[in-house]
């Protein structure tokens, strides 16, 4: 085989850069890759791209970071080498002009070359600022501060509609949003090149690349990621529910099925010679959830409450407990058939769940205790989701225990890093004495706990 | 040699109505000239078994069609053993005891078939994260080597080795070993643009305004957060709808009427037509 020097470099390089950002990329993965190579036309990027996701990116969650990296090792050009005649438009264009020219570009389709061409000139225009005296850099905002794509969306409807209104509004502004979102990214990436060209692409990329998606935190995900999150609550459970059926199916066997093994025996001459046992009963806990809906952890609580509902037929009774400074029952709000969603947004209404809007663990327990007494019985699975930080209050440990100790099982989920456990006002020891505290950050580690949770 | 380049794939597949894109194209090219098997992830409906499919009418080569279900085991996936004919043939002649382990009494099933096949073969093994971990173990031995052992016979190794596409809808993780073997294609819902070219291709009569508008729709209904949001093969059932209908024109009333043809949940219905606006239907 012989292959320039510098591929192999680049190869070598851009495989290590992906374990780095934390793809599980195997020796014979790299292997494949490099075979891969051989075989199509490296001038062609969009199938090097491809090439490479198909040999090395076994799981959609980490798509996204593949593809920045991507972006970075193979640029799709290098400064000085674009001279096409967009770049050379914009140099002396007009800036009501280059609005006119992107507003075009918004409302037509985003896989158009034209397009990503002027972002980089727009970048090449717009993007330089003085980082620090005598040091230049690259930024994504002072782009779309010049441009300002959100104020040319009234522009963009007139031209698309011929009247305000309705389904055909909500469509035309989908779409812009969807061209818009590409139109950022692609500042974003072509931001990162220069950067990289300038101060070496291992840097940038380390920074760049957000963790994949199961592995986001849920006190520090975007907006965006949250959606994303909330999307993937039901594929999510689907995942789960099939691996807790599987595993109920093939755990302890039933108790013998007299009458299908005396049918069975007919065939034998009346000797039984395979027993038939009766499919276990399958162990469905009952699921009592009280959640910290303060504003601090929602994010996380409400992605829980979420997964619950949506795993419901794994436990023969969900009810749901919301608290700030007082508690109060939200199962009626996820009714079967219900809009979960609209769950969420009615619970801070509806819910009578605040008194002073300061979190009072002590109080809530103790409120819960006095108000709900049979909630909690020997066949209950309690869950506690909460970062465990009751603002300096009386920790009522007292009330927790027995609550715990009626239960049959009794868990609490904190959001919180374990690094951060007892700093401040966190009461993560004092709580966890009393009921089993596990770290749950990210959806791998929600995954993880719902499995032993219902096995 | 399956196919030359990337390009061709897709002026091929093209050829078959299966739009292929940059992913597409690549990962099937690659899948034939590196000989390992695909696997096309991706929610219901957005066309994993379709490409088989059209793979394999592209390149006129024969489908085998393995259905993983819970609970398929060796004998159904494999070979075996035709035990009754094995029986009376010993009950016919007693010095047969030899000679009832031959390819006389050997059952073929859909991998072993393909391995033995010796026309061009596209071996689509379906839905394979239904089947239980173990039926996994097997296809690991087949997707590497492309050979079978049978005890009383030997190993038969491929003389020529299938296509091989594995679907999954990610009901659960495919084993990593397993993954690690395959090319990895992930099919997910296509752009707008994409699927006005899809409609267009399967469905025969379309005005374009309409396929536009429908696609643009659907990416809309995706775009809400809905249990299960609306597949291509959905967005084609409701194109014939409309075109079962006679009408010419998507209006908010019509796409009321029929959102049952996309949406398959009412929690989904109720928010969509709360979302865009739509005359609800109650």
């Amino acid at each position: 085989m012989t292959t320039p020097g510098s591929l192999v470099d680049r190869h070598v390089g851009f495989v290590h850069a992906l374990r780095e950002a934390g793809l599980p990329v195997s020796p014979a993965e790299g292997l494949d890759a490099a075979h891969a190579l051989m075989v199509i036309d490296l001038a062609e990027r969009e199938t090097l791209r491809e090439a490479y996701a198909a040999t090395l990116v076994k799981r959609p969650a980490h798509r996204p970071g593949f593809d920045l990296l991507f972006d970075l090792w193979f640029p799709p050009v290098t400064t000085g080498a674009e001279g096409t005649a967009v770049a050379e438009d914009a140099e002396d264009a007009e800036l009501p002009e280059l609005r006119e020219r992107l507003a075009e570009l918004l409302m037509g389709d985003p896989a158009d070359p034209a397009f990503r061409e002027f972002a980089r000139a727009m970048v090449g225009r717009f993007g330089q600022v003085q980082a620090a005296p005598g040091r230049q850099s690259w930024f994504s905002f002072p782009v779309l501060r010049a441009l300002s794509p959100e104020t040319l969306v009234a522009r963009m409807l007139a031209a698309m509609l011929a009247e305000r209104g309705g389904l055909p509004e909500k469509v035309a502004r989908r779409h812009i949003a969807r061209t818009t979102e590409a139109f950022t990214e692609a500042v974003a990436s072509d931001v990162r090149r220069r950067i990289s060209e300038e101060s070496g692409v291992e840097k940038i990329a380390r920074s760049a690349v957000r963790p994949p998606i199961d592995r986001v935190d849920f006190l520090r995900a975007t907006k965006e990621e949250l959606a994303r999150l909330r999307r993937e609550v039901y594929p999510l459970a689907r995942r789960l529910a099939t691996r807790l059926s599987i595993r109920q199916k093939r755990g302890r066997r039933g108790r013998l099925d007299f009458r299908r093994t005396v049918r069975a025996s007919l065939s034998t001459g009346g000797v039984p010679l395979t027993t038939h046992l009766r499919p276990p009963r399958p162990h469905r806990p009952e699921l009592v959830v009280l959640c910290d809906a303060s504003d601090s952890v929602s994010t996380f609580s409400h992605f829980t409450l979420l997964l619950t509902f949506a795993l419901r037929e794994q436990f023969t009774k969900v009810r749901a407990f919301a608290f700030v400074d007082t508690v109060d029952e939200i199962t009626d709000l996820f009714a079967p058939g219900a809009d979960v969603l609209d769950a969420i947004g009615r619970l801070a209404d509806e819910a009578d769940i605040v008194r002073f809007g300061r979190t009072d663990y002590g109080h809530v327990f103790e409120r819960f205790a006095e108000r709900f007494p049979d909630a909690v019985g020997p066949r209950t699975s309690l869950l506690i989701l909460g970062d465990a930080r009751s603002n300096y209050q009386v920790p009522a440990l007292g009330t927790l225990k027995r609550l715990a100790g009626q239960a049959r099982h009794a868990y609490w989920l904190n959001p919180e890093p374990r690094a951060q456990w007892d700093t401040g006002d966190s009461l993560a020891t004092s709580y966890g004495s009393v009921v089993p505290m596990h770290e749950c950050r990210n959806v791998a580690q929600l995954a993880a706990f719902v499995e032993t949770l219902a096995s | 040699m399956w196919f030359a380049s990337p390009d061709e794939v897709r002026g091929r597949l093209t050829a078959v109505d299966y739009l292929a894109d940059d992913g597409i194209a690549t990962s099937v090219f690659l899948a034939g000239a590196l000989g390992k098997p695909l696997l096309a992830e991706g929610p219901a409906g957005v066309g994993k078994t379709q490409l088989a499919k059209a793979v394999a009418e592209a390149t006129g080569a024969r489908l085998i069609r393995l259905q993983c279900y819970e609970g398929l085991d060796e004998a159904r996936a494999l070979y075996e053993w035709n035990y009754k004919k094995q029986l009376l043939r010993i009950q016919a002649d007693d010095g047969a005891w030899d000679d009832i382990f031959s390819e006389e009494f050997l059952l073929e099933r859909p991998l072993l078939r393909a391995i033995r096949s010796e026309e061009p073969t596209v071996l689509l093994i379906d839905e394979t994260d239904k089947a239980d971990v173990e039926v996994e173990g097997l296809l690991l031995e087949i997707l590497s080597d492309y050979q079978v052992t049978i005890p009383e016979l030997g190993t038969i190794t491929a003389m020529r080795r299938p296509y091989v596409v594995l679907t999954s809808n990610a009901t659960r993780e495919l084993s990593e070993a397993l993954k690690r073997r395959c090319l990895y294609l992930h099919l997910g819902y296509p752009t707008p643009e994409r699927e006005r070219d899809i409609l267009l291709a399967q469905v025969p009569g379309l005005p374009a305004s309409i396929a536009d508008q429908l696609a643009r729709t659907v990416a809309t209904l995706r775009a809400l957060e809905l249990k299960k949001s609306p597949s291509i093969a959905e967005t084609v059932d409701w194109a014939h709808t409309l075109l079962a209908l006679g009408r010419t024109e998507l209006d908010e009333a019509l796409i009321g009427e029929t959102l049952g043809v996309v949406l398959k949940h009412n929690s989904d219905q109720v928010r969509a037509a709360k979302e865009l606006g739509l005359p609800s239907r109650s």
